[in-house]
């Protein structure tokens, strides 16, 4: 499996809030950038002393600035090391190996409004969606909420450039998102994007489900790291090997740390490109993706590495 | 048989999550409702209702329903048309139902997509005669209320037979030339879509 | 090598041929000698040099002849070309991915000058010299899908990908096999695949789907389709069905070597940068009866397809009148031997 690969330098590192760093990657061959859909990530490859990371990072940069792409980085304390890594070890000039831009997470097409909605960090896809946005000029309106101000990056550049289509709700502040009555009047052909934690994300939909919103309408990045749980063991049939699943670490990765090459895309457990064939396991399959159908998880045959996990005796797959 | 082009008619369910709930019937549409909730719920006091009677009539009985509105429409036209207008205000908390013959349906269905309201959220019910709008795909001409194949295009002459293939957008099946390979031979029509 | 642009006909007199250099390098669709519907997509990557697949978007010696053909069929129709409001984006997008390509693989033929936003294409064959602002639509004779697809060989569909689902949202169709733009714009995956038998049920339009869903920005894939016509004719539409059905009856035994032609479309889906779409090219390659029996293992391998393939798809692929005539005019080059697997000519 071929995975388009672009070789950058890092042209910048800057500190944009507490504990966020935003890194400016160019291409080490001089090149222009693909351009990109807002929305759009990027794969990160990381050689941190010899272990092998990706990770995904959407891209925050202007679509039609190809001469460099920009990601920030929120430093997460409890991190499996991707964050760490980036703020550590990660220098100017250094190179490193970025995929080709994926989008998973688009404007809508033919939405009428979009309400997008951001917790922490996830205010990154959002900044090449306003500007999209407003050069098309389409209605939009940015809720951005989080812990303080010192955290929340970018806020003074985006009321600036976008008024007062963008509202802060700052926790320490005493600010609090008001679900209800930011979706309860929405007119129809209103399109919400949440890119926040999952709880985030679920209790907005939630609250919208409960308003009769329509599933259509309703879009999200899920910006967090696979789940966790307790570690189990895997045999890779093909290879005769057998990995070790860190309680911090996905299948995914583990299989990766061996050596071995895992198609993948999202990492996210919504694509379907690291869908792998179970042969055999004793225990219990934990399907965390939303790319199986309810028979496929139920038949024991695939499994998701990149987010799914195991708990039992023994688990053996076919690569 | 199912046809992969052809809109799935689930039935009516209430969706109880909606704050408002708008429903759009024609004819035999209004037993779908009437089935449903001659004893009364909960919903019907966030309901509006409009209603064209087209060879049926169950004013009474929708009326009696009780529901916040209730509007008998002469036509279907007409009942379009105040549709648009009460969509215009509408908010993303409103469910939107349908329920008549499948050209109806389709005509709400097209309606509605213009406000931007994704098609799966609309609850749909087929009743009533099962006749079809063909489109001619020679001359582009529409031919309402469709019950046989082979038929004769109204528009251009040609004999056409009704292809199981439908258009959302356009809210119609295709039709299509069936003697052009042998322009003598004409198969007798058959009613098809009583 | 330059290509020598034949100037030839689809309609009318017919006056279509393939050079025998054009013959060697048809995508012959069979690459065994049966045939059942299959995803059978590979990542679309340079092939051998001189056949079909060298280059992503290929120019061959019916380019001209073919854009004439493409230039009466919207005079009479122009409802071949379509665009639904919002895909303003990925009619840009299309635009560039269709002159960056045909640039790099034809510099001789075709040239591309860009200066920020400032664009000069120049497109020798068809004589055509343009400078415009790419992304003002207002600086181009025709919005950018129909500007560039007047100027590229096959027909175009642009795919939105949205609702867990693909759109078929704008297309530029004038050589196609059966269907109608015009009816379909606007249908989803699986509604505009509702007509082809068998595969539902199979299940191919399901995982077709999710695959097309996951096509990556500069991984683009391909997939080969087939029909028959009678007649090179490219514009067999459903609109025009009424004036090119009754080619199917004048096949007989002594002109069938002429008249039948083996239709093979090269399909191509690329993912596209600022709109998120994928643009699917449906690439169209003629040969007769006659030009596949200079290929014995061609002759051969298609005489064992035709026998063995299912009378739903023949319907549907529109060629059962004139099967048997088919299977009469290649049973000669059968001699049961065996073949090897694959499109190659021997």
């Amino acid at each position: 499996m071929i995975h388009p690969e672009i070789i950058v330098r890092v042209t910048d590192i800057a500190v944009v809030a507490e504990s966020v760093k935003q890194f400016t990657f160019e291409r080490v061959d001089g090149g222009s950038m693909p351009v990109f859909a807002p929305g759009a990530h990027i794969v990160v490859s990381m050689d941190d002393q010899g272990k092998l990371r990706r990770n995904p990072y959407s891209l925050m940069s202007s679509p039609s600035d190809t001469t460099s792409y920009q990601i920030s980085v929120l430093r997460v304390v409890e991190s499996r090391g991707g964050s760490a890594f980036m703020h550590e070890h990660v220098d100017v000039g250094d190179t490193m190996t970025i995929s080709h831009p994926i989008d998973l997470f688009p404007l809508h097409a033919t939405a009428k409004r979009h309400v997008l909605i951001a917790g922490g960090i996830g205010i990154t896809p959002f900044l090449p969606m306003m500007e999209v946005l407003n050069e098309s000029g389409q209605v939009f309106e940015l809720h951005y909420s989080m812990r303080s101000r010192r955290r929340g990056a970018f806020l003074s550049e985006l009321e600036r450039r976008y008024g007062s289509r963008v509202s802060a709700e700052v926790d320490d502040e005493g600010g609090r998102l008001d679900t209800r009555k930011l979706l309860i009047n929405q007119p129809l052909g209103t399109h919400i994007y949440v890119c926040a934690p999952l709880p985030m994300i679920d209790l907005v939909f939630g609250v919208a489900r409960e308003l009769g919103w329509a599933e259509e309408n309703l879009h999200r990045e899920v910006f967090l790291a696979p789940p966790a749980g307790s570690p189990f063991y895997t045999n890779l049939a093909k290879s005769g090997t057998t990995v070790y699943v860190a309680e911090h670490q996905s299948l995914l990765e583990s299989i990766e740390a061996a050596g071995i090459d895992v198609p993948y895309l999202c990492r996210g457990g919504a694509c379907g490109q690291c869908e792998t064939t179970v042969i055999d396991f004793d225990g219990q399959l934990m399907h965390h993706d939303i790319f199986l159908t309810d028979d496929e998880k139920v038949s024991g045959t695939k499994i998701m590495p990149c987010v799914s996990r195991f708990v039992g005796a023994s688990l053996t797959v076919e690569l | 048989m199912a046809i992969k082009s052809r809109p799935v008619y689930a039935g009516f369910n209430v969706d109880i999550t909606a704050q408002r709930h708008v429903l759009a019937l024609e004819g035999q549409g209004a037993d779908a409702l009437l089935e449903k909730l001659a004893g009364g719920h909960p919903m019907l006091e966030r309901a509006e209702i409009l209603y064209v009677a087209t060879g049926s009539d169950h004013d009474v009985a929708l009326r009696a329903l009780g529901a916040a509105n209730y509007w008998l429409a002469p036509t279907a036209e007409a009942l379009r048309d105040r549709l648009s207008e009460i969509l215009a205000h509408a908010t993303m908390c409103t469910r939107l139902y349908v329920a008549g013959t499948e050209g109806f349906i389709g005509s709400i269905v097209q309606l509605a997509a213009d406000f931007g309201i994704a098609n799966a959220s609309i609850i749909k019910e087929f009743r009533g005669s099962q006749q079809r709008r063909v489109q001619c795909v020679h001359c582009k001409g529409f031919n309402d209320n469709v019950t046989i194949s082979p038929f004769q295009c109204v528009h251009c002459d040609l004999h056409l037979f009704v292809r199981d293939h439908f258009s959302v957008r356009l809210n119609a099946f295709q039709g299509v030339c069936i003697n052009a390979e042998t322009p003598d031979i004409i198969p007798p029509s058959v009613e098809m879509y009583r | 090598m330059a290509i020598i642009f034949h100037d030839e006909t689809y309609r009318d007199d017919f006056s279509f041929h393939n050079s025998p250099e054009s013959i060697r390098r048809y995508p012959f669709p069979f690459h065994e000698d049966s045939y059942m519907y299959a995803i059978n997509m590979e990542n679309h990557l340079p092939g051998k040099p001189g056949s079909s697949y060298e280059h992503p978007i290929d120019v061959d010696e019916h380019y001209v002849s073919e854009m004439r053909d493409r230039a009466i069929v919207l005079n009479e129709d122009p409802k071949r070309c379509q665009a639904l409001p919002h895909m303003m984006a990925a009619q840009w997008d299309t635009l560039e991915l269709l002159m960056t390509n045909k640039a790099r693989s034809y510099p001789d033929l075709f040239t591309l000058e860009r200066n920020g936003d400032q664009w000069h294409w120049i497109n020798q064959p068809l004589g055509i010299d343009d400078t415009f602002v790419f992304g003002d639509q207002s600086t181009l004779p025709y919005e950018p899908m129909e500007y560039i697809t007047r100027q590229a060989q096959g027909d175009f569909c642009i795919v939105d990908q949205r609702n867990d689902t693909l759109w078929m949202d704008a297309g530029m169709v004038t050589c196609q096999a059966d269907w109608s733009l015009d009816f379909d714009i606007g249908m989803n995956f699986m509604e505009w695949h509702a007509p082809v038998p068998m595969a539902h049920e199979l299940g191919i339009f399901d995982r077709a789907l999710k695959f097309l869903m996951n096509v990556q920005q500069g991984r683009p894939v391909r997939r080969l389709n087939w029909t028959m016509t009678v007649n090179p004719r490219l514009d067999t539409s459903p609109e025009n069905y009424h004036k090119w059905g009754p080619d199917k009856t004048t096949v007989t035994a002594q002109n069938i070597g002429s008249k039948l032609h083996l239709r093979c479309e090269l399909q191509s889906f690329w993912r596209l940068p600022r709109s998120n779409a994928l643009l699917f090219p449906i690439r169209q390659y003629l040969i007769s009866l006659n030009d596949i029996a200079t290929i014995p293992k061609w002759a051969c391998r298609m005489h064992r397809v035709l026998t063995t393939i299912p009378d739903s798809i023949a319907e549907y692929k529109g060629f059962s009148r004139n099967r048997q005539l088919a299977l009469d005019f290649l049973a000669p080059f059968d001699d049961g031997r065996e073949l090897t697997l694959g499109g190659e000519p021997e």
